[in-house]
């Protein structure tokens, strides 16, 4: 059944804020095989101007995906996550994340509309830090492939 | 050193690079991004929903695609803007080869503000895997 579309605007209350760790962005930068010092070592991260080490541009995902689960599990919204595939995702930055960061995000869904039986979702998240300024949007599409006959 | 935005033209290329990625990268990678879902890791799982094997995680080949523009320009913080759309899986065999992801990337558009728009292109196999991949860079 095809998604309410009132739910467009809906906005959720801003998550407990993130702690960005040294360690964690490392751990992040090794698994994506990325050896930009900026990434790993404070004083090059401190030599491009940023205060600690920063993360790479795909990181911010980590916090918004886990705030988009607000959007993915609301019973009242009732979508089937066993059907959910990633779209698409944008984001646009303020400034990094960097270590240190107390970070929370505010989730919105921008749209849901139905395309061939299925149900694509656009979820906001916008990234705040302990300050309240902005750090970085991210926009990503679910798409909820249409049930098929035999999982009816 | 940094890249000067008086430096480039429409059409100049970034280098080009090839990513490996294994069964292991990937476990290494749900881990790192906190992304378990088993289609990533699972064979058997991953064909029970109908994907020809094991496939990266979309954010994986992200992540990767714009190691072409923080590479040339060295300060990742001068990615201002970066999008993709997920066109195509990239399936990762247990072969102890894994796959590859091939990225290339060209100056698109020359914006204000010393703001650059490189357009990425990323295939598996031949096959592209992102589309509409794009990303907006302030250059020195």
């Amino acid at each position: 059944m095809a998604l309410d579309p009132s739910f467009i605007g809906r906005t959720y209350p801003p998550t407990e804020p993130y702690e960005v760790g040294r360690e964690k962005i490392r751990e992040f930068a090794v698994a994506v095989g990325d050896q930009n010092p900026a990434y790993n070592d404070p004083e090059a991260a401190k030599a491009l101007g940023h205060p600690d080490v920063i993360a790479p541009p795909t990181f911010p995902f980590v916090i918004t995906y886990r705030a988009a689960a607000q959007v993915v599990e609301d019973p009242e919204l009732g979508l089937d996550f066993s059907r959910v595939v990633h779209g698409d995702q944008k984001f646009a930055y303020t400034r990094p994340v960097r270590a240190g960061d107390r970070l929370s995000v505010t989730v919105t869904i921008d749209n849901i509309k139905s395309l061939a039986g299925n149900d694509v979702l656009t979820v906001r998240g916008e990234v705040t830090d302990a300050t309240g300024e902005h750090v970085v949007t991210s926009v990503m599409t679910l798409v909820a492939r249409a049930a098929d006959e035999a999982g009816e | 050193m940094a890249i000067s935005y008086d430096e480039v033209e429409v059409g100049t290329e970034l280098p080009a690079q090839s990513f490996p990625v294994t069964r292991d990268t990937l476990v290494r990678y749900a881990g790192a991004s906190g992304d378990f879902n088993p289609i990533h890791w699972n064979e058997k799982f991953a064909l029970e929903v109908g994907l020809p094997d094991v496939i990266a995680h979309g954010m994986f080949t992200m992540a990767e695609a714009i190691r072409v523009v923080t590479d040339w320009v060295g300060d990742p913080a001068a990615v201002v803007e970066y999008g993709v759309r997920f066109t195509r899986p990239v399936p990762v065999p247990n072969d102890g080869v894994g796959a590859v992801i091939e990225v290339s990337g060209k100056v698109a558009k020359l914006l204000d503000d010393r703001k650059v728009q490189v357009d990425l292109l990323a295939t598996t196999g031949g096959q592209k895997v992102l589309g509409m991949s794009k990303a907006v860079v302030r250059l020195a």
